[in-house]
């Protein structure tokens, strides 16, 4: 089971920014380990985002993002109080799933 | 292809790094660039864990660490670490934050308290050991440091951590005093601070535990003294050993008044 994300979503006139905070180890597969074999390739290859359920965001990702990743993205026309949701896959169909209230 | 959408405009979560101009120096630059990381702090996910795996009944009892008594009273948590070691009467020992918690895991969650000191950094309960610490030292965020100095327990770990820092050993005859005790120090482009005083708000001593870019690992107190032992290439010291905790009690009351910025962001 993944660990929690940490989104934060701060409302500004029509637009909010969402921060995401990612617990994951996102390792390359280029990587070996003290015994000289490989580590598997290990990462987020999906990312969406929702606002009261409906998606706003998706994106592809790959091995070269960083271990505990980050993201920033800003939505139009969110208010005070609406849910940001956001979930990942990786590439081993571990999931995760979280979500934030506009504030 | 993904479908585009009006209502959205995603940033993807690039970081990169300002132009440098010419005048700015090296240090300026390592500034500049944690405060942009400094947003995103992945301490952040470690916090997270550590307060729920306190308020999570777990171990042999299944009890949560929630009674933990931090030197401030049962289940006290703010302000715990910024008086970090100190003496315990009940276990008749000075500790630190870490050695501490490894107590109350032990008493009130029935865990093999040697097991866990004996389990290297980042695997097993280890692992829940950092997250822990990392989120009681958040729990403090701002405060500033200062350690008792009444019982005497505590005075004599202060000498004993004073003499330690200037005891000079290993294959290359270093002691922890060869990089921190000298002003304008560094390794690389990594400024040392200077730990027999005060060395300021959020350093040295102030900001650890921390989460270390470069390999992706948070990094506790105890984790940081290991490494600076490896890096001196003197033998490990034990987890949560006198040795080390009495370095923490030095360093510590040395930075009495000093805020801490723990969990911060290193490198």
């Amino acid at each position: 089971m993944a660990d929690p994300m940490r989104i934060r979503a701060q409302a500004a006139g029509d637009k909010t920014t969402v921060r995401v905070l990612m617990s994951h180890e996102m390792e390359s597969g280029q990587r070996k380990d003290s015994a000289g074999k490989l580590v598997p390739a290990h990462f987020i290859n999906e990312v969406t985002a929702t606002l009261n359920g409906k998606v706003v965001l998706t994106a592809d990702w790959g091995p070269s993002v960083s271990k505990n990743p980050f993201m920033q993205f800003v939505v139009k026309g969110a208010k005070a109080g609406d849910k940001i949701g956001v979930s990942w896959k990786d590439n081993k169909g571990d999931s995760r799933s979280d979500e934030a209230t506009v504030s | 292809m993904k479908t585009t959408n009006k209502w959205a405009v995603a940033i993807g979560a690039l970081v990169l790094a300002g132009s440098a101009l010419a005048q700015k120096s090296a240090s300026d630059g390592i500034a500049e660039y944690r405060a942009m990381l400094q947003d995103g702090n992945p301490a952040e996910l470690f916090e997270a864990k550590g307060e729920d795996l306190w308020k999570t009944k777990r171990g042999p009892k299944n009890v949560s660490l929630e009674q933990c008594n931090l030197g401030k009273g049962p289940g006290v948590v703010k302000g715990a670490f910024v008086e970090l070691p100190r003496y315990f009467a009940d276990t008749q020992r000075v500790q630190d934050l870490e050695s501490r918690l490894l107590t109350c895991m032990e008493t009130l969650q029935g865990f093999n308290a040697a097991e866990i000191a004996k389990t290297p950094f980042g695997k097993g309960e280890q692992v829940n050991m950092t997250a822990l610490a990392t989120w009681v030292a958040s729990e403090s965020r701002g405060m500033r440091f200062n350690l008792p100095q009444a019982h005497q327990s505590e005075k004599t770990f202060y000498e004993v951590g004073k003499r330690l820092f200037f005891k000079r050993g290993g294959t290359h005859d270093f002691a922890c005093a060869s990089c921190h005790s000298q002003e304008g120090k560094r390794i690389r482009l990594q400024d040392l601070p200077v730990l027999t005083k005060n060395p300021g708000d959020g350093i040295g001593f102030a900001a650890w535990p921390a989460y270390r870019v470069s390999n992706g690992q948070m990094w506790s107190m105890q984790l940081r003294l290991n490494d600076c032992y490896r890096l001196q290439r003197f033998p490990y010291p034990g987890f949560g050993s006198d040795a080390t905790i009495a370095l923490g009690v030095y360093m510590g009351v040395n930075a009495k008044g000093a805020a801490s910025i723990a969990p911060a962001l290193k490198r």
